[in-house]
């Protein structure tokens, strides 16, 4: 694939992707349950629960026992979806999720939306940036950041075709999707390589993938060859894909709406140090929390918008020796 | 066939012994709970020992949320026959499925979620029960919660939750023993009127005031299965002695988390017949 190709079909909400996926996904799959801590709306959950009523817990905000419920609905074969902000279904509800999910091995899939920055105006107390690295930290737990809403919508069918905890983290604003329609790119676990380049890997996930295939746009005008990378499924990591890659280019920038701290660049990092050693190059909060804004504002405030990543895509390559 | 009290005495050995020989586990609430798992894994409830299925469907299911009271479920998990009791001498030691608190991970059979982290194990049994209204499975589920854990804030969601969800297959139990590790639950955190608040909650409510006894104890697990199907879930507040059996222990939180010495066990176990035979 090559950068030219990559075209944006319309823009819509990558949380709108989960809201179609999961009303597709219930109809062939009958042992899927969604619960809810009072977010039924932002989900889009409107068309399953009008349909599927029946398969619908609203939990009340109860984020706690609506992974404690899940995990019970679990032992009798169910497919519990639960969903709510990325904040509360994950720094909330962390023991809970460790405990009663992951150690004990329940097949819960935590669905989140509002994740980063890109919420917008609800500020730091919404926006966790941290939530990547406290799920992945978690022995089992399969973490996924969608970049698109078709991506989100193939995803949130995946995953119930594998057994065991997932967190699938996705976003609230409108956003270029430009995955292909029936999802057929996306496999979990599996790096999308969206255009091959010889100078520098970009690796991103989540909103800034779109950020990063722009930015290779960029600097494709300068004669710089970027690969770019859509790394949705940040653990379990496609390390071959990664070795590959960066014995290509000799350089990478990663970029995620998450801190830099346990995020996907540490993930990237640690594939790096123990196997292929190259310059790399962080777009991501550091160690900090948001605050209120326009999306795009934020984005551009803490560093996390094209420029950036164009700017230390020509640093990585700098560093090369 | 051993009577009821007869397997109590056999599995209240199995726990000092247990306890004495990791050196470390929590006899009181095991002790204390003793009649009620017997009553239960006896008695009261359906269930398969001999071929453990995760998802328990067509079978009543059991949560223990106080996780800390392992050394109890382990003895009537194996004197049930959920495996070999010869496995209760690993427990708290390096490469057992018996973990200080239980768990799945290492795949003991009877075991459905971990618990020790307090506060969890009713969302979790809620979840359970509502899979089996899903499943037309009209079996049961139980669960036993501490009532120092009622401190937590997720019991109260979980409490809160039940009703609304129509959970009237559940059978909770609390551990009513008044005891805590820093002492009385009264002191620590007043738990106030147990029984006004889960019925104002919307529970079906019963006091147990003899949760050692075991007559009292069936018969109340009796009367709570007549009650499920009719609209709410059922809490029994079970008066417990903490340490329950053994003279020295009884009554006291002195015993929540300590393992007895030498001539302590001998003592202890000088007060409880080996009815079953000693793992």
């Amino acid at each position: 694939m090559a950068l030219e190709d990559i075209v944006i079909l319309n823009e819509k909400e990558t949380r709108a992707g989960f809201g179609e996926g999961i009303y597709e996904l219930a109809k062939t799959n009958e042992n899927v349950v969604v619960l809810t801590a009072d977010l039924a709306g932002s989900f889009k959950l409107g068309p399953f629960i009008k349909e599927f009523n029946n398969r619908f817990v609203q939990c009340g905000i109860q984020e706690a026992n609506m992974i404690g419920m899940a995990a019970g609905l679990t032992i009798g074969g169910k497919i519990p979806y639960t969903t709510t902000f990325a904040n509360f279904s994950t720094g909330r509800v962390y023991d809970q999720i460790r405990q009663s999910v992951a150690y004990s091995d329940k097949n819960v899939k935590i669905c989140a939306s509002h994740a980063g920055l890109t919420l917008g105006e609800d500020g730091a107390t919404h926006q966790i940036l941290e939530d990547i690295g406290l799920m992945k930290m978690l022995p089992g737990m399969t973490v996924i950041n969608p970049c698109d809403f078709n991506q989100t919508k193939a995803a949130t069918k995946a995953i119930a075709d594998i057994h065991g905890p997932v967190y699938l983290r996705f976003g609230r604003p409108k956003w270029p999707n430009f995955t292909k329609e029936d999802g057929s790119d996306f496999v979990i676990g599996k790096a999308q390589v969206l255009a091959e380049g010889t100078d520098v890997t970009l690796i991103a996930c989540g909103h800034m993938v779109w950020k990063s295939v722009e930015a290779a746009k960029e600097l494709a005008k300068e004669g710089i060859s970027a690969e770019v990378i859509n790394m949705h499924t940040i653990k379990p990591l496609d390390t071959e894909a990664v070795i590959k890659s960066l014995t290509k280019t000799g350089a990478v920038v990663t970029a995620e709406e998450h801190n830099i701290i346990g995020g996907l660049g540490d993930a990237i990092a640690q594939v790096a140090a123990r196997n292929i050693p190259v310059p790399q190059e962080y777009i991501g909060t550091n160690d900090t929390f948001g605050e209120s804004g326009k999306p795009e504002q934020l984005l551009k405030k803490y560093g996390l918008d094209t420029p950036n990543i164009v700017a230390a895509a020509k640093k990585a390559i700098s560093r090369k020796k | 066939m051993a009577t009821l009290q007869e397997t109590a005495s056999q599995i209240r050995r199995d726990i000092v012994r247990m306890v004495h020989g990791a050196q470390s586990g929590h006899p009181g609430g095991s002790l204390g709970c003793t009649d009620y798992f017997t009553a239960l894994y006896f008695k009261i409830m359906h269930h398969n020992p001999s071929n453990f299925q995760m998802d328990g469907n067509g079978e009543d299911l059991f949560f223990l949320s106080n996780g800390h009271i392992s050394p109890v479920f382990y003895s009537a998990l194996a004197r049930s026959g959920y495996f070999d009791v010869a496995e209760l001498a690993t427990f708290r030691k390096l490469d057992s499925r018996l973990q200080g608190h239980p768990t799945t991970h290492e795949h003991l059979p009877g075991i459905r979620v971990a618990s020790g982290s307090l506060g969890q194990g009713l969302s979790v049994a809620i979840g359970a029960a509502l899979a089996k209204k899903y499943n037309n499975d009209n079996s049961l589920v139980y669960c036993l919660m501490g009532d120092g854990e009622l401190d937590e804030g997720q019991c109260w969601e979980a409490i809160l939750s039940a009703p609304h969800q129509n959970a009237d297959n559940i059978i909770a139990t609390v551990d009513w023993n008044g005891q805590q590790i820093d002492g009385s639950t009264d002191k620590v955190l007043y738990l106030g009127n147990l029984e006004e608040k889960f019925k104002v909650f919307g529970w079906e409510t019963i006091v147990l005031e003899k949760g050692n006894d075991m007559d009292e104890v069936v018969a109340t697990l009796e009367k709570a299965k007549s009650l499920t199907g009719k609209g709410k879930p059922i809490v029994i507040l079970m008066k417990t002695a903490m340490g329950a059996g053994i003279d020295f222990m009884e009554g006291t939180h002195e015993w929540h988390g300590i393992a007895p010495n030498d001539d302590q066990l001998a003592k202890a176990l000088a007060q409880l017949p080996e009815t079953l035979g000693d793992y």
